[in-house]
C-alpha cells in the first residue's frame, strides 16, 4: 500500500504503529511495576528482602510470607471486617439506592423535584470536608470502633441513587402501569419487575460500591481504634507504622487483599470502566 | 442551554409545576425514601450544620455546656503558620497534579481509542492501579523509595545520580507524593477521556479526511472543542480531588513528612482533629475547606452552562 492511499484511508505507517506500540509497552510496564514488585516481594524470604543492594527477582521462592501473614498480622480478622464492612455497605446501600430511585423516577407524589435537587446537593459535598463533624455525630450515636458505625452512615449513597434513578427512567413506564391495574403493590413492582430489568446498572454500582468500601482508607481510620476493628488497607498501613517494616508479610497482604477486586476486574472488567465512564458523563 | 432545557435533561418537569400522584403512591414513595432520607438528613445535612456549631466552640466529648469561643478559632487558623503551609502545600500539590494528570492521560486515551493490536491489553494494565486500594499501593511505593533497602532508590543511584531517598528529602518528598498520586489516577481520567472522545461523531473526522487535514489539525480543530465538557468535568473533579489528597500523603510520609513538606489540608484537618483532639479547630479548617470545593463545584456547573450555550 502506498504512502497516499494509505494517507486517505487514515491508516497509520507500521513504523508509526511500532513506535506507538514500544511506548505504550513501556509505559503499561511502569505502571504494573508496582504490582510486579508486590508479588515477587511476598515469595521472598524475609532475609533477602532486607539485603542491599536489592534485587528485583527471588533467589528462593518461599510461601512463609503467606503463612505468617495470619499470625504476624490478625489478617483472618482484618479480612472479616473487610468483608463486613465493603459487603454490608454494598447489600443495604444497594437496597436503599434502588428504592428511593424507584421512588424517584417511577412514581408520582407532591415534593418529589425537592427531594431530587437534595440528592444531588449531598452527591456534591465530599466526606474528606466533614469528616470531623460526621465523626462527632457517630461518637454521640456511641457508634465508634462498631461494625454499625462503619456501615450506617454509608447505608445510602447519593451517587447511587442518581445513577440507578437515571437508569430506571429509561425503562418503559407502561410496565407499571400494567402491573398497577392487575393490582400489584409498589414494592411487588420494585422487587418483581423494576430490578430483575436493572441488572447492569445493579451490577456496576454493585462493583463500585465494593471497590470504594474495601480500599477506603480515612473512613476506617477514623471510625475504628482497636487493631480488632480495623479493615485491611488500615490495618496494613498502621502495622507498617508501629513496627520495625516486615515488607514480606505486608506485601502477601497486600496481595491478598488485592485478589478478589483483580479477579472481578478480570471477568466483569466492562463494569469497573463503565461505573467510571458514567461518573464522568454524569453532567 | 437554558435553565429548563437543564431541568428536561435531568428528567425534570420545571421547578414550581405541581406533580399529582394518588394518595396511595404519595404514601408508597415516602416509604421508599425515607431510610435514605434520614441517614443522608444524619449523616449528610447535619454535620454540614454541625461544623459550624463545633468551629464556634471549644469542642471537648464529654461535657454538657461547650465553651463558645466566637471567631477565635478562625482568628486562630488566619496566624496560623502550619496551616498556610498546609494550605501551600495542598496547592503546590494541586498545581502539578492537575495539568500533568490530564495531559497524560488525555494522550494515552488518544493512542488508545486507536485501532492498534493489544489495546485492550494496554488499557487494562493502565487502569490497574484504579482498582486497587492506594493505602496499600502507597506501602509498595514507601517499600520501593526505602531510604535503606528501596529498589528504586537503588536504581537511581546506579544510573550515576547522587543517592538520595526522595521519602526523607524535604525537596523531594512532594513530588514523589505528587508521581504515587499520578500513578494512581492517570487510568481514571483515561477512560473518561476515551468515553468522550468516542462520543466524538465519526463524520466529523471523515468530512476532515476528505479535506486532507492532517492528524494534528484534525486534533485542534475537532477532538479538541468536542472533547470540551469532558475537560471541564476532568479539570474540576481533579482538582477537586487534589484538595483533598490524604492516603498517599498519610501512607508516604508520615507525621507530616520531612519538615511538615507534605502536609496538606485534609492530613492537618487529621492531625488536629482526630490526633490532637482540636475537634473544633479542625471543624473551622474543614469548613474553610468546604467553601473552596463548593466554590469550585459552582464554577463548574457555571463553566457547562455557558459551554452549552
Amino acid at each position: 500500500m502506498n504512502t497516499i492511499r494509505r494517507r486517505a484511508l487514515n491508516q497509520p505507517s507500521p513504523i508509526w504503529t511500532a513506535l506507538t506500540l514500544t511506548i505504550l509497552a513501556f509505559i503499561a510496564l511502569v505502571v504494573v511495576f508496582p504490582f510486579i514488585w508486590m508479588v515477587l516481594t511476598s515469595f521472598k524470604p524475609e532475609a533477602q528482602i532486607a539485603q542491599y543492594p536489592p534485587k528485583l527477582l527471588p533467589e528462593i521462592l518461599t510461601l512463609d510470607n503467606y503463612v505468617s501473614v495470619w499470625s504476624r498480622i490478625p489478617f483472618a480478622r482484618l479480612l472479616l471486617n473487610s468483608i463486613i464492612m465493603a459487603g454490608g455497605v454494598t447489600v443495604i446501600s444497594l437496597f436503599l439506592d434502588s428504592m428511593a430511585a424507584y421512588a424517584l423516577s417511577r412514581l408520582n407524589f407532591p415534593g418529589r423535584d425537592v427531594i431530587f435537587i437534595i440528592i444531588l446537593i449531598a452527591l456534591m459535598l465530599p466526606f474528606q470536608v466533614m469528616f470531623i463533624p460526621l465523626f462527632v455525630v457517630v461518637h454521640d450515636f456511641g457508634l465508634l470502633d462498631s461494625y454499625s458505625g462503619l456501615i450506617v452512615p454509608r447505608a445510602t449513597n447519593a451517587f447511587g441513587i442518581f445513577l440507578l434513578r437515571q437508569f430506571f427512567m429509561t425503562l418503559p413506564k407502561e410496565l407499571d402501569e400494567a402491573a398497577r391495574i392487575d393490582g400489584a403493590s409498589e414494592f411487588g413492582i420494585y422487587w418483581k419487575i423494576i430490578l430483575p430489568l436493572s441488572g447492569p446498572a445493579i451490577t456496576t454500582l454493585a462493583i463500585f460500591h465494593f471497590m470504594y468500601n474495601w480500599n477506603d482508607f480515612l473512613w476506617p481510620l477514623l471510625i475504628t481504634s482497636s487493631t480488632e476493628m480495623r479493615t485491611l488497607p488500615t490495618g496494613l498501613a498502621l502495622f507498617v507504622g508501629q513496627h520495625v517494616v516486615e515488607y514480606g508479610v505486608v506485601m502477601a497482604g497486600g496481595v491478598l487483599t488485592l485478589l478478589p477486586l483483580l479477579l472481578a476486574f478480570l471477568f466483569a472488567q466492562r463494569y469497573f470502566i463503565e461505573g467510571i465512564a458514567m461518573s464522568g458523563i454524569k453532567d | 442551554m437554558t435553565a429548563a432545557h437543564r431541568w428536561e435533561k435531568l428528567g425534570l418537569r420545571r421547578l414550581g409545576g405541581r406533580s399529582h400522584g394518588t394518595q396511595q403512591q404519595t404514601v408508597a414513595a415516602m416509604m421508599f425514601l425515607a431510610p435514605s432520607l434520614i441517614i443522608l438528613a444524619v449523616f449528610v445535612f447535619w454535620p454540614i450544620m454541625q461544623s459550624i456549631n463545633l468551629s464556634l466552640h471549644n469542642w471537648r466529648f464529654g461535657e454538657d455546656v461547650q465553651e463558645f469561643v466566637g471567631f477565635s478559632n478562625y482568628l486562630k487558623m488566619w496566624n496560623d503558620p502550619r496551616f498556610w503551609n498546609a494550605f501551600g502545600n495542598t496547592v503546590y500539590f494541586t498545581a502539578f497534579f492537575v495539568p500533568l494528570g490530564i495531559a497524560i492521560p488525555l494522550g494515552l486515551a488518544l493512542l488508545l481509542n486507536m485501532a492498534l493490536p493489544f489495546r485492550t491489553l494496554f488499557r487494562a494494565a493502565i487502569f490497574l492501579p484504579v482498582i486497587a486500594s492506594f493505602a496499600i499501593m502507597a506501602l509498595t511505593w514507601r517499600f520501593l523509595l526505602d531510604p535503606d533497602i528501596g529498589l528504586l532508590v537503588y536504581w537511581i543511584g546506579f544510573l550515576g545520580l547522587p543517592k538520595f531517598s526522595p521519602l526523607r528529602d524535604p525537596n523531594w518528598a512532594m513530588p514523589a507524593v505528587i508521581v504515587v498520586s499520578l500513578w494512581k489516577n492517570v487510568g481514571f481520567n483515561m477512560v473518561i477521556y476515551i468515553a468522550g472522545l468516542q462520543a466524538v461523531p465519526a463524520v466529523l473526522y471523515e468530512a476532515a479526511r476528505i479535506d486532507n487535514a492532517s492528524r494534528w489539525t484534525q486534533f485542534w480543530a475537532i477532538t479538541w472543542p468536542q472533547l470540551k465538557s469532558t475537560n471541564v468535568f476532568v479539570v474540576v473533579i481533579s482538582i477537586i480531588g487534589a484538595f483533598q489528597v490524604f492516603d498517599p500523603v498519610f501512607v508516604l510520609t508520615p507525621n507530616g513528612g520531612p519538615l511538615f513538606t507534605t502536609e496538606t489540608l485534609v492530613s492537618f484537618i487529621y492531625r488536629q482533629g482526630i490526633t490532637q483532639f482540636n475537634l473544633s479547630y479542625a471543624a473551622a479548617v474543614g469548613l474553610i475547606l468546604f467553601l473552596i470545593v463548593l466554590a469550585l463545584t459552582l464554577f463548574q456547573m457555571w463553566l457547562t452552562r455557558t459551554g452549552h450555550q
